[in-house]
């Protein structure tokens, strides 16, 4: 039985991914910050199997209680063998530009919140080790862009922490995963248009379990965007600098 | 940006909601907006009972949650937007199986009471609204009450059939039944002429849970072949994985020819008399296509089922089958059916003892507004009814005749609440 963690698990695709484990019965703790959402899912995921679904409600902003968190959820689960970070917000880059404040408050909420979260995981982890850390970043965060690079420098930020830590951890039995959505149909996107690149959050949960399970390092989902964002990475500056993207 | 609009599944080019809102909390109050409100499941609605052009849309598959199940009892606590085939995912494997369900189970629950869908086990069974223990409905004036047959049984009443129009299905309580594995013994048996369907078909009551028949509407003299089937005791491997129509090809692929063709070749291909099959082949033969409506082209379709009472069965059904053959009109989803004498629970539920038919037609404009006019006469002759979730065009003074507690349903209806269907029966004239 799979003892696992859950940041952001009200997220559309952190749930979907949490019924794919309940099926399978495993053991879950989940953490967010709405307490009437995550009463809801943890009574589902019950109902589809898993062991158990404990829950805490904590903004992940908050990084003094994130100790605490990790704490209870040691205490219910008796160890992690996955944590999963979910949570994010899609930033309105016009307002962004317009407003430092909410510029920091978003890099805090995408960016500076998982990068204390993951450094918390990834001792515990390797006090233990063992176990895989999975990180939901963004293929925004391959490169930046004039519609969303605040949240996609905060991604990237994220990307390159986790790197760095799969490096440290490598030797010490612990898999860091870094996941690379494109575009999810969730209540983040809620607003756009869905043409042919969109996936379903079901498909993208089922990438990161397969991922977590055969110990990869990192994963686009679904796995086309790599060959999007190698051709988006190698465009030049110059000409990129033009783009309206 | 927008999002997709929310369509039926008919396509007939409704205008769009001006909005669209997406349940995702159950405790959750309803959104304040100017205009109207209806609730969305998940679009299995042949034309405008499921849409609000103009107004706003409640996107309920938000709302996708389990919330107990009681494994001794088998009562399953569930939200409104769950899906049948989320529900079918979870618990066949665990042994047990719906009470009653539609020909595709990709229904919200929500959307499964609201029309009071009838199966294939209707003669048995009655239709899903028999089923459901009780739910919680939530109005645009804040007020939530749990409604079941014997609490705010007025309310269950006005709600089961309710065409979305009392207000939201937050969460239901229904009762699961057992079986003791997934696979679904059947058993066929090719008719001609409906004096034979009637007598094979009162045999297969008697001997199946299950009983249904599929028409060739176009054959001179009525010709099809009766499928019963019943539970067994046995597993099979699930079918392999479902196709789709990826998009709307600029023409109908459904065309009188294409159809004869299909219909004599269907019926002539050999049907075994007895055979195991999964449930989904049986129960669910569409869904293994995905969007399969699309193959109708940009113009859509209609569908319009009607149901006649015992007495007037024979030769009712017997004039529309010629009204239709006679026509060229006609497809090959036909389907006949007798429901049960268990009565309905609902205000409006569609459901009454009799025979049903239920037949797609492409879209052919005036041809065929002209047919279903014919039809409607037979019908209303014969003091039947026709099925909301399927119509796309039925008029005001149909509806009424066919719906004997329409005034005492209307002091249910949710002041905020209204559909395309709602204003077309009932503003229109
Ligand atoms: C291939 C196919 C086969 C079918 N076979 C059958 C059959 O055998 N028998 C049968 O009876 N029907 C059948 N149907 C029709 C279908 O079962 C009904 O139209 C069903 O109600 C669709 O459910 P939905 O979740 O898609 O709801 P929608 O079509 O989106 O909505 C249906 C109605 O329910 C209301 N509604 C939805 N959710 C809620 C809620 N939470 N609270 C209150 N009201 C709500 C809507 O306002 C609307 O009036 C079939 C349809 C298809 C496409
Ligand atoms: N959807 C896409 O196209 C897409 C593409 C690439 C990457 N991603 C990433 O995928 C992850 C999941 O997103 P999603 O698409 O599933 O969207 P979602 O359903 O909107 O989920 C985002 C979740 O983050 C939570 N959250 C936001 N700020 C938080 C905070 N300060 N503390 C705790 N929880 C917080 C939200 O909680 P509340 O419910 O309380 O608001 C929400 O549950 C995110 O990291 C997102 O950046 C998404």
């Amino acid at each position: 039985m799979q003892k696992i963690l859950i940041i952001g698990a009200t997220s559309a695709i952190a749930e979907a991914a949490a019924r794919q484990w309940a099926a399978r019965g495993a053991a879950l703790f989940l953490v967010a910050r709405n307490a009437a959402k995550l009463d809801a899912i943890a009574a589902d995921l019950i109902v589809r199997g898993a062991a158990k679904a404990g829950t805490r409600v904590m903004d992940a902003t908050d990084t003094a209680a994130h100790a605490a968190m990790l704490d209870a959820a040691v205490a219910a689960l008796g160890g992690i063998d996955v944590a999963l970070i979910a949570h994010g917000t899609l930033p309105d880059q016009q307002a962004c530009a317009a407003s430092v404040e909410l510029t920091l408050h978003e890099i805090d909420t995408n960016g500076l919140s998982v990068v204390a979260l993951a450094t918390r995981l990834a001792n515990l982890m390797e006090a233990q080790g063992s176990g895989s850390l999975a990180v939901i970043s963004s293929v925004a965060g391959d490169r930046g862009r004039q519609s969303n690079y605040v949240y996609g420098a905060a991604k990237g930020m994220v990307t390159r922490f986790l790197q760095g830590l799969r490096n440290r951890l490598a030797k010490k039995g612990v898999q860091v995963l870094t996941v690379k959505p494109g575009f999810v149909d969730t209540p983040m996107t809620a607003a756009f248009r869905k043409g042919a690149l969109w996936a379903k959050p079901e498909q993208v949960a089922r990438g990161i379990i397969a991922a977590i399970d055969r110990k990869k390092d990192e994963v686009y989902l679904p796995g086309f965007w790599r060959l999007i964002m190698l051709i988006i990475r190698h465009i030049p500056e110059r000409i990129f600098k033009k783009l309206s993207l | 940006m927008t999002a997709a609009p929310l369509s039926a599944w008919g396509n007939l080019g409704w205008p769009p909601a001006a909005e669209v809102r997406r349940c995702g909390e159950r405790g959750a109050p309803l959104p304040a907006v100017a205009g109207t409100l209806l609730p969305y499941g998940n679009g299995r609605s042949y034309g405008d009972s499921c849409l609000n052009p103009g107004g706003t849309l409640l996107a309920m598959r938000g709302l996708d949650r389990f919330i107990a199940f009681d494994a001794g009892s088998g009562v399953l606590a569930c939200e409104a937007g769950v899906l049948l085939a989320d529900i079918l995912a979870v618990f066949v494997p665990r042994g047990w199986f719906l009470p009653v369900t539609p020909g595709t189970r990709y229904v919200t629950v929500g959307g499964a009471i609201a029309n009071d869908v009838h199966g294939k086990n209707h003669h048995a069974a009655g239709g899903f609204g028999a089923q459901v223990r009780s739910f919680e409905l939530l109005r645009s004036d804040g007020s939530r009450r749990r409604c079941s047959p014997t609490d705010n049984a007025d309310w269950f009443a006005a709600t089961v059939g309710g065409l979305g129009l009392t207000g939201v299905i937050t969460q239901a309580e229904l009762q699961l039944r057992r079986i003791g594995g997934n696979a679904i013994a059947v058993h066929n048996r090719r008719f001609t002429g409906l004096d034979e369907f009637f007598a094979a078909n009162a045999e297969a009551e008697h001997a199946h849970e299950y009983a249904v028949a599929w028409i060739d509407c176009l054959a001179k003299t009525p010709r099809g072949v009766l499928m019963g089937g019943n539970h067994v005791d046995a597993e099979l491997p699930a079918p392999r994985g479902e196709r789709n129509v990826p998009l709307t090809p600029p023409f109908s692929c459904i065309n009188g020819l294409s159809l004869r063709a299909f219909n004599a070749a269907y019926y002539g291909k050999p049907w075994p008399t007895a055979q195991t099959v999964h449930y989904q082949p049986y129960f669910y033969p569409l869904d293994a296509i995905g969007h399969w409506n699309r193959i109708y082209g940009p113009r859509g379709f209609y569908q319009y089922q009607s149901v006649v009472p015992p007495a007037a069965a024979r030769e009712a059904t017997g004039e529309m089958l010629a009204a239709i053959a006679a026509s060229g009109q006609g497809s090959f989803l036909a389907v006949l059916k007798n429901f049960g004498a268990r009565p309905s629970p609902g205000l409006l539920s569609f459901p009454m003892p009799g025979t049903t038919l239920a037949l797609d037609f492409p879209n052919h404009g005036a041809a065929t507004l002209a047919l279903f006019e014919r039809l409607d006469a037979i019908v209303r002759a014969a003091g039947g009814r026709l099925y909301p979730a399927k119509d796309a065009r039925m008029p005001a003074a149909m509806f009424r005749a066919g719906y004997p507690r329409l005034a005492e349903f209307t002091s249910y209806v949710d002041p905020k609440f209204s559909s395309g269907f709602w204003r077309r029966v009932m503003e229109n004239n």
